[in-house]
């Protein structure tokens, strides 16, 4: 589900005292409280003519903020993609670049 | 019951035989003197195949714990071993793995810390890392050393605790003395140890994030919930040692040992192999009407804070024996029992603190006799005394 928009709405409700803390430090999955704080300094900019729809950067997306629901192509969840390149770099097709945007 | 084997065993081959008894999946661990014989009989035994563990050749400690701190997160029951220089280099680690409540089990060597280099026997790489969350306990002999790793993976893994927990052997005294040690049967370690549950894991079925960030509005309360944990433990652990001596026949005193303080006067307190130099000792000086007394402090984590009251509320003169010290002020056990005594509303008696044993310097039965004749002498305003 991470992998395709979550549903960012889920409410996270606050622990009100200890007993409703977890025991160790985990969280169920799909909860998305604040997008990134705009440390982002270059933004991966797709070119949809040259996909070809093969799922790489998708899979590999360490932050999952690369969707597939978009019927046609690929989406990039600005809010939550944190600017690694990690994605520009593995697309063999080269359909992605990164963007300075800290100028 | 099913009848125990009798067998010649080193401290570090007790722990190896507790270890494999317990069932690891996961054991990851870089050699270092004096643990080295620990994992080395680990390595054949998963190489004959009579453990069915994951033994993982790491680079280093930060690497050995990390790994075990992985394989827990996937609900192993992992171990791993160290000693001094490498308990320091794990340092990072020992917080994650408390932090995270991953009930990782670790055998420590102690061993003193360079510089001087030296790989003899002294308590300041464990003591210096007191506050790392861990369960810390210290072990007498090797059949202790090898009970404690049975009954560290009940006390860690109890839903109430989950907490990683640290088995303390002196270098050389402990770790390389061979003891005729009783060794359970599978059977019996089977019935009593079932194997670890826990929902604090990595799970498809119900997938977490794991291990996270909590900033300041939440941080705090994961740290008081550590705490109240490891205070928690106390209670399990008298309750996983009285279970232990139902069905294996040792029984354990809890979170310190105690002899002869109901009357005694002048009580040494200690910790670990020393313990067993200063038994007969006791029993010496009582067979010559002297009041003299032992407290072995088993756990310094939980720390037994209303035994130690309880066990010195009568004595004149308590002399805290250790090999360890915080520079520029005292030894780290002298610390806990003087704050222990400190919130006890009576008048506590005179507190002295012998600091011997660092980097193996030998601690002798004459030694011992000294150390009580010197808690009967009149205070002369010293309080940490080098021995
Ligand atoms: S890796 Fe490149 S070609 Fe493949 S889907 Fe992503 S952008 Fe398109
Ligand atoms: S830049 Fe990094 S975070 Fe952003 S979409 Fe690419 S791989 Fe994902």
């Amino acid at each position: 589900m991470a992998m395709n928009y979550p549903v960012r709405q889920r409410s996270f409700k606050p622990p009100k005292d200890l007993a409703e803390y977890p025991v160790g430090i985990a969280f169920p999955a799909g909860h998305l409280v604040e997008t990134n704080a705009s440390w982002r300094s270059h933004r991966p900019v797709l070119d949809a003519g040259k996909c070809t729809n093969c799922r790489i950067c998708w899979l590999l997306c360490p932050d999952g903020v690369i969707h597939t629901s978009k019927p046609g192509g690929l989406e990039i969840d600005y809010d939550y993609c944190k600017g690694c390149g990690i994605c520009a770099k593995e697309c063999r097709q080269k359909a992605i670049r990164m963007e300075n945007e800290a100028l | 019951m099913m009848p125990a084997q009798k067998v010649f065993l080193s401290g570090n081959e007790a722990v190896a035989a507790g270890v494999r008894l317990a069932r690891p999946h996961v054991i990851a661990a870089y050699p270092i003197t004096p643990q080295t014989t620990v994992i080395e009989r680990l390595a054949e035994m998963v190489e004959d195949e009579s453990l069915k563990a994951e033994y993982l050749h790491v680079e280093s400690e930060h690497s050995a714990l990390s790994a075990c701190i992985g394989a827990s997160a996937v609900g192993a029951r992992t171990f791993t071993a160290t000693s001094s220089q490498g308990l320091l280099y794990m340092a990072e680690c020992l917080h994650y793995a408390s932090g995270g409540r991953f009930p990782v089990v670790m055998m420590n060597a102690n061993r003193s810390l360079a510089l001087p280099w030296n790989i003899y026997g002294d308590q300041r790489d464990s003591l210096s890392l007191l506050d790392c969350g861990w369960i810390q306990v210290y072990a007498e002999d090797a059949q202790e050393s090898l009970d404690l790793i049975i009954q560290a993976y009940a006390i860690a893994e109890h839903p109430d605790v989950l907490t990683p927990m640290m088995i303390n052997l002196d270098g050389f005294v402990i770790t390389h003395t061979y003891e005729l040690v009783s060794l359970p049967s599978q059977e019996d370690v089977d019935a009593f140890l079932p194997p670890f549950l826990t929902t604090n894991k990595m799970d498809l079925d119900h997938p977490m994030s794991l291990a996270f960030t909590a900033g300041p509005a939440y941080n705090q309360a994961f740290k008081q919930l550590q705490h109240q944990a490891v205070v928690s433990a106390s209670k399990i652990i008298c309750e996983v040692e009285e279970r232990f001596g139902q069905r294996f026949g040792r029984n354990y005193p809890g979170l310190l040992e105690t002899l002869y303080c109901e009357d005694a006067e002048f009580i040494l307190v200690t910790l670990g192999s020393v313990a067993g130099t200063v038994r007969p000792v006791v029993e010496k000086l009582r067979s010559l009407g002297e009041r003299v007394g032992l407290v072995r402090i088993r756990y310094m984590r939980p720390f037994p804070d209303t035994e130690i009251r309880n066990a010195l509320a009568g004595a004149k003169a308590v002399g805290v024996l250790e090999k360890d010290i915080s520079f520029g002020y005292e030894g780290t056990v002298f610390t806990n029992v003087n704050s222990a005594l400190m919130r006890a509303k009576v008048q506590p008696p005179r507190l002295l603190n012998f600091v011997g044993g660092l980097g193996g310097k030998d601690i002798s039965a004459e030694d011992i006799e000294q150390l009580f004749l010197r808690l009967k002498r009149p205070d002369d305003g010293e309080t940490v005394v080098f021995i």
